[in-house]
């Protein structure tokens, strides 16, 4: 593939939000619709009913309502004295701030999206609701917000996560979930989203697919972006009443990549703030097991996107490995990697193990357990960090709670812990 | 309609089967399951058997739009090794001894993987006569159409039941050979009833005029071959059906070739009654 675009050659002037994505769907070359003809209407329905419910007052005051009084929003910017004073040179270091999803209802950012697309699929009088889940949490956000609306829910995920998160598994279920178990090719992320989508192909007139990630084909990164940006917005706000500006670095965790273009989102104009994503490089990225792929992918289509893919050299798509089910996936959204091309963010990847010492050390430090997936935005901080002037400012996006993970961090250190 | 240049291996098939007044058996399976020489075997069972088309799968790691008995038929043609390349070289090698068109149908990011100029060349030169794309929409098909026609390749255009009117007479325009009317909202598979509202479609596509229509998704057997029939179609498709009967045979230790002819043979009764 080539990779030219008139939006290319405008660079950064093209980072305007009415041309995230133009009118085809696409960022710079990435997005789309690669989906079979079956879906295409449903994709240019949803469209729609999203750029009217926006515009609608109605709308946006019962989700701004529910974000506040069920969700828990605006989540705390929360500075982390203990983790700055552990990055702190004789002359000084980077503060490190948390921005707080973990603290969301069900603990993690993903509801933000799923409570936006359930007041969607209510307008939209769909009723029956899908939705593909790696680590649980956007299964859990979805279950949850489809028994406060009284929608049925379908919740597609791979056997394998299903194991490695049982826990969630069971929440989904207590939620009056039903939880469809994906035996198919590594039985995790990837696979479950196409059993999700072969769901939509089968129920589209009857049903709503709450796509978890910005991933997918367009309108979803778009949507989903769109009701995650409230992350970065509240952010803006949180650091200018901090410490009266822009924060200076902005540092998430990346699978899909919804927490880091919701934090992102917002600063992207802001082109003084660096904006930097975290991948999974499980076993290390040499050993072939990993889920690097901004760092390794080439250009493919996925689940109806255009976007870095981990891919053999016939085109067949690689299965990705990592410790976190939420970043066990083999693409990436589509604007992220269009951040990537035109060089307005960056992506860095850290393995299993460094995760899990970060794990440790911000439990250890600060008193909060984060999720195996935002450990990983943890771990960079390790090499981020000693690169940092004093005074740096850095928002780390906190996107997760880390009790789900207990189970397989037991496994992993269980005797180190004794 | 654009005047084509020259009439296509498709076409001439379809024009010849219409002027006989038949409909056009296409049975569809996946290079490769279980393994290539007996997809060659196959194939040539089924063009003896009364096949006037053939659409040839490309197995592909995430078949979004196929049910549970192509992915299956995907993942062991990939267990044993098959790559587009080696699909299209057993094609080159039945140069002179198949005589129907056959029509490629693989997913977007292997065709993307290899290049549209670099895999429509390839494709031609093994013998191939179009290319069906079921995650390719009309939006992203326009280039790839021209640069298959420019190889002598048909690019087929599917429509679906929840297709609009105006889109649906957008995508037949576009579509060269025949258009993939598909019969079902849903993935493939054997169903034991076809969709009804799909039958005013047919007409209402070749009243447009232009290419035929072909029916496919969902036909199990002669009977539904015969009702597609029935509704006017210029073709009809039979995919999981067939790849089912093979897998079973393959289980039994069957000759696989031999049992895909026999369905064949009961399909082209049917279609022929």
């Amino acid at each position: 593939m080539t990779l030219t675009h008139p939006a290319l050659q405008a660079g950064l002037a093209a980072l305007q939000p009415a041309v995230r994505p133009d009118a085809s769907g696409r960022f710079g070359p990435f997005g789309g619709q690669y989906v079979p003809e079956t879906l295409m209407p449903a994709l240019a329905e949803l469209e729609r009913a999203a750029a009217e419910a926006w515009a609608d007052p109605a709308f946006t005051t019962r989700l701004n309502h529910l974000l506040k009084t069920y969700v828990g929003r605006a989540t705390p910017l929360y500075e982390a004295e203990r983790l700055t004073a552990h990055y702190a040179r004789p002359e000084g270091g980077p503060r490190i701030w948390l921005k707080r999803e973990d603290l969301n209802h069900t603990g993690a950012h993903k509801i933000n999206n799923a409570l936006g697309q359930a007041l969607l699929a209510l307008r939209m009088g769909k009723r029956r609701i899908i939705a593909e889940t790696g680590a649980g949490q956007h299964g859990v956000a979805t279950a949850t917000v489809c028994a406060r609306f009284g929608l049925d829910c379908v919740i597609y995920m791979g056997a394998e996560d299903m194991r490695r998160q049982a826990l969630n598994v069971f929440r989904m279920r207590l939620l009056g979930a039903r939880v469809e178990p994906v035996t198919a090719g590594s039985a995790t992320l990837k696979d479950a989203t196409s059993e999700a989508i072969r769901d939509w192909v089968t129920n589209v007139e009857s049903t709503h697919y709450i796509l978890g990630s910005v991933a997918g084909p367009h309108p979803y990164p778009m949507l989903v972006r769109d009701f995650h940006a409230v992350i970065g917005q509240e952010a803006k706000a949180q650091c200018a009443e901090a410490f009266g500006g822009l924060p200076d670095v902005l540092i998430a965790c990346v699978g899909g990549g919804s927490n880091a273009m919701g934090l992102f989102h917002a600063f992207v104009p802001d082109t003084s703030v660096r904006l930097i994503g975290v991948e999974a490089a499980g076993e290390g990225v040499a050993s072939g097991r990993h889920a690097a792929t901004i760092t390794e992918g080439r250009v493919g289509v996925l689940h109806g996107a255009m976007s870095l893919l981990l891919q053999d050299a016939e085109g067949q798509v690689q299965e990705a490995h990592s410790i976190s089910a939420g970043l066990d996936y083999p693409g990436v959204g589509p604007e992220h990697s269009y951040l990537r091309q035109i060089g307005r963010a960056e992506y860095a990847a850290v393995t299993d193990d460094q995760a899990l010492d970060a794990l440790r050390r911000v439990s250890e430090l600060e008193g909060i357990i984060p999720a195996l997936e935002t450990a990983h935005a943890f771990a960079a901080l390790e090499w981020l960090c000693p690169q940092l002037a004093p005074g740096t400012e850095v928002v780390l996006n906190l996107s997760g709670r880390g009790d789900k993970d207990v189970n397989t961090v037991a496994e992993r250190l269980g005797g180190r812990l004794a | 309609m654009p005047a084509a240049a020259s009439t296509s291996m498709i076409q001439q098939r379809f024009q010849r089967l219409q002027a006989e007044g038949r409909c056009a058996l296409m049975p569809f399976l996946v290079a490769g399951d279980p393994d290539l020489a007996t997809t060659k075997a196959t194939l040539l069972a089924l063009e003896a058997n009364g096949a006037d088309l053939i659409e040839l799968g490309i197995p592909y790691s995430d078949p979004l739009a196929d049910g549970p008995v192509i992915q299956a038929a995907a993942g062991r043609a990939l267990a044993a090794g098959t790559t587009p390349a080696a699909v299209l070289a057993m094609l080159a090698e039945l140069k002179g001894q198949l005589s129907l068109p056959v029509v490629l149908f693989t997913y977007t990011n292997p065709l993307l993987n290899r290049g549209m100029e670099a895999f429509c060349a390839a494709a031609a030169a093994a013998g191939a006569a179009g290319l069906v794309v079921p995650d390719l929409p009309l939006e992203e098909a326009e280039k790839l159409s021209a640069i298959a026609a420019a190889h002598g390749l048909d690019l087929v255009l599917l429509v679906a039941p929840t297709t609009p009117p105006e889109r649906m007479a957008r995508i037949h325009g576009a579509s060269r050979g025949f258009t993939y009317l598909v019969s079902v909202t849903g993935v493939t598979g054997v169903r034991t009833a076809m969709e009804t509202r799909v039958a005013p479609l047919v007409a209402q596509l070749q009243a447009q005029g232009g290419t035929p229509v072909a029916v496919g998704f969902g036909i199990s057997g002669p009977d539904q071959a015969q009702q597609v029939k029935g509704w006017g179609a210029d073709g009809a498709i039979v995919g999981s059906a067939l790849v089912k009967r093979m897998a079973e045979a393959q289980a039994q230790g069957a000759d696989v070739a031999a049992a895909a002819g026999r369905f064949c043979a009961e399909l082209r009764q049917g279609l022929d009654r």
